[in-house]
């Protein structure tokens, strides 16, 4: 373990480091503190000092999220295979091995069933260490399934998403799943339960170009990253300096593009009243 | 993501591929030989046989096309647009303009017109032609506005009933700050959603180049269709390259790599037909290709006429949502290996 771990600062967009606070200390990227570890890890990975939010790992974020006890996991056993022999400087078969040592996971998304002041609901949360949070055919299958088991259950939907886009080495077939998943959450919408998304940074990509912009209801965390298209792209397209803030969730904030930005610690309330507010109403 | 122009050899007004160079000057040589020959008949045996060896030689030429050199045919400078394609086969287009909430986006073109005998909406992409309208369509690349263009078209044609058909032809939505502040996510994912859920039948065809979430905005089909050498992938494979190699030299190798051809998507289940282009790609006889694809939409839609408004969705949704590629093990304790 690290004695020391330095962030890098939050406005270096093509170097921000994603990786969650694990040394004694941890230097904020936000207001340059040093922060102890261990309170930063009491108060869910966000700075005490300037509120600045670190990544946070899926299974806390369950823990955060959900009622004590609730959370059932489903679809675990659904792996990623290489359709397309896909290789770059590595293989796609030896990257995936690499991605679930290190995440402990089968790939970039976790699914199941929980509750939220006892409110069930269809829960995915993205694991953004495994690859990027990077959508393939198993995310796109995950996902698809989290909105066919809420339109089966007439329940709720509710998706964090964290993922730099499609994922390159299953090709057409990551593209694919923007459809699936979209067309699927169609069909939940059509009954009229709702799905909330909420934004973790990044969002961008295919899964900001599908499900996660289609919430009924989209919130986001405080500076996430959300966008189509990448900073680097854009600037190497128009050749200019990005506005200020760009892409930032206040930046959609104002721009009409999210209904609420909504602090870490606020989020499992918040939830908890707009899904009293827009759930399936309860037998009287 | 930007990119770069096929490389172009230039000779007389004819844009041309450096693969293509060796058919094209034989080509030349023949009319330069008719030309001289000036209808004397000793001359032809010989003008003959070198048509035969032009068409041999492009016959091999194209018979051992490298994926890169099919992205640089779908990128042809004189390959048929959108355009081009509703002129011959929709003879009577009226062509239907913005979105309703901020701009009309020249890159989407859309309207209605008589297609095998019955009323349908055309969409598409469009790239401009000469510089200027190049400039003026955005090179094809579309705004919000232009996704928003087309789900207005698109929910007029399922309340009227009409079929509808859409051309892709892009190199990927436009990644601008405009694009990005009137919300290109939003737009494209709202197609997506819009699509799945329409009750008319939906015929696409990539006409060529299939680039990405902004291609993929117009091709939520029944049936998806592909010319021989368009091209279809998650991302350019520039931008591949660029990211997983960290060299966009490597697009020829990224191009092979993520299997965009029209061969590799009907052998992955995503295209369910390959139509045929002219001898030679596309840009070598508009007229064929237009007949070649007018008579692929034609048979497709003809089945889908067939079929009741919900057994479309239906349809259309069991499409999509078998497509991926996983292994699933009832045993949480004994993950398969990839």
């Amino acid at each position: 373990m690290a004695w020391y771990k330095r962030e890098d600062r939050e406005d270096d967009l093509s170097e921000e480091k994603r990786s969650v606070p694990a040394g004694v200390f941890t230097k904020c990227p936000g207001c340059r503190a040093v922060l102890d570890t261990d309170n930063l890890n009491k108060n869910h990975n966000v700075c005490p000092q300037c509120e600045h939010h670190f990544p946070l790992a899926s299974a806390r974020r369950l823990e955060l999220i959900l009622d004590p006890g609730s959370f059932v996991e489903a679809d675990a056993t659904i792996e990623s295979v290489d359709p397309l022999g896909f290789r770059d400087s590595k293989k796609y078969g030896d990257r995936l091995r690499a991605a679930r040592r290190v995440s402990g996971g089968a790939d970039a998304v976790r699914a199941g069933s929980g509750r939220i002041e006892g409110t069930p609901v269809e829960i995915g949360v993205f694991v953004f260490e495994f690859m990027g949070g990077s959508m393939g055919s198993v995310v796109g299958e995950k996902v698809t399934r989290i909105f066919e088991r809420a339109l089966e259950r007439r329940a709720p939907a509710l998706v964090f998403s964290a993922s730099g886009g499609a994922r390159m080495q299953e090709g057409v077939l990551s593209l694919m799943q923007m459809a699936k998943t979209s067309a699927a959450l169609g069909r939940l919408r059509e009954v009229g339960l709702p799905y909330i998304s909420v934004l973790l940074n990044p969002t961008t990509g295919g899964v900001a170009a599908s499900f996660a912009m289609l919430g009924d209801v989209i919130l986001a965390e405080p500076k996430a990253l959300i966008a189509f298209a990448g900073a680097r792209v854009i600037q190497n397209t128009i050749r200019q300096r990005l506005p200020p803030g760009f892409q930032r969730a206040e930046f959609l904030l104002d721009h009409g593009f999210l209904d609420k930005i909504v602090h870490r610690n606020q989020t499992r309330a918040t939830l908890a009243s707009l899904l009293k507010l827009l759930g399936p109403r309860a037998q009287s | 993501m930007a990119q770069t122009a096929a490389p172009l050899v230039r000779a007389g007004d004819t844009p041309m591929l450096d693969f293509e160079r060796p058919v094209v000057e034989l080509e030349r040589k023949i009319e330069e030989l008719v030309r001289v020959s000036g209808g004397a008949t000793e001359l032809h045996p010989q003008i003959a046989l070198l048509g035969a060896r032009a068409r041999e030689l492009q016959q091999k030429i194209f018979a051992e096309l490298t994926p890169w050199q099919k992205v640089q045919l779908s990128r042809h400078p004189a390959r048929p647009y959108t355009l081009d394609y509703i002129e011959r086969l929709v003879p009577d287009f009226i062509e239907l303009h913005g979105d309703r909430r901020f701009a009309d986006d020249p890159a989407v073109v859309g309207g209605f017109g008589t297609f095998a005998g019955m009323p349908v909406l055309v969409v598409g992409h469009q790239k401009g032609r000469s510089t200027k309208e190049k400039v003026q369509r955005n090179f094809g690349q579309p705004k919000p506005e232009g996704y928003r263009k087309a789900q207005r078209l698109m929910e007029l044609a399922a309340r009227t009933r009409r079929p509808i058909l859409c051309l892709i032809d892009t190199q990927g939505a436009y990644p601008g700050v405009d694009a990005e502040e009137r919300g290109q996510a939003e737009a494209i994912a709202t197609s997506l959603e819009i699509m799945a859920g329409l009750p008319v039948p939906i015929v696409c065809a990539v006409i060529g180049e299939g680039g990405s979430g902004g291609a993929l905005a117009l091709g939520v089909a029944n049936r998806i269709l592909m010319l021989e050498y368009a091209t279809y992938s998650v991302i350019s494979p520039e931008g591949c390259a660029s990211i997983l190699w960290r060299d966009d030299g490597k697009k020829a190798e990224a191009a092979a790599a993520m299997k965009m051809t029209a061969t590799d998507l009907l052998r992955l289940g995503v295209v369910d037909e390959v139509v045929p282009e002219a001898p030679g790609g596309a840009h070598r006889d508009h007229d064929l290709s237009a007949r070649n694809l007018g008579e692929a939409l034609r048979r497709h839609l003809a089945e889908l006429l067939l079929m009741a408004p919900e057994a479309l969705r239906n349809d259309r949704y069991q499409k999509f949502r078998h497509m991926g590629a996983f292994v699933e093990s009832g045993d949480k304790a004994a993950p398969t290996p990839a």
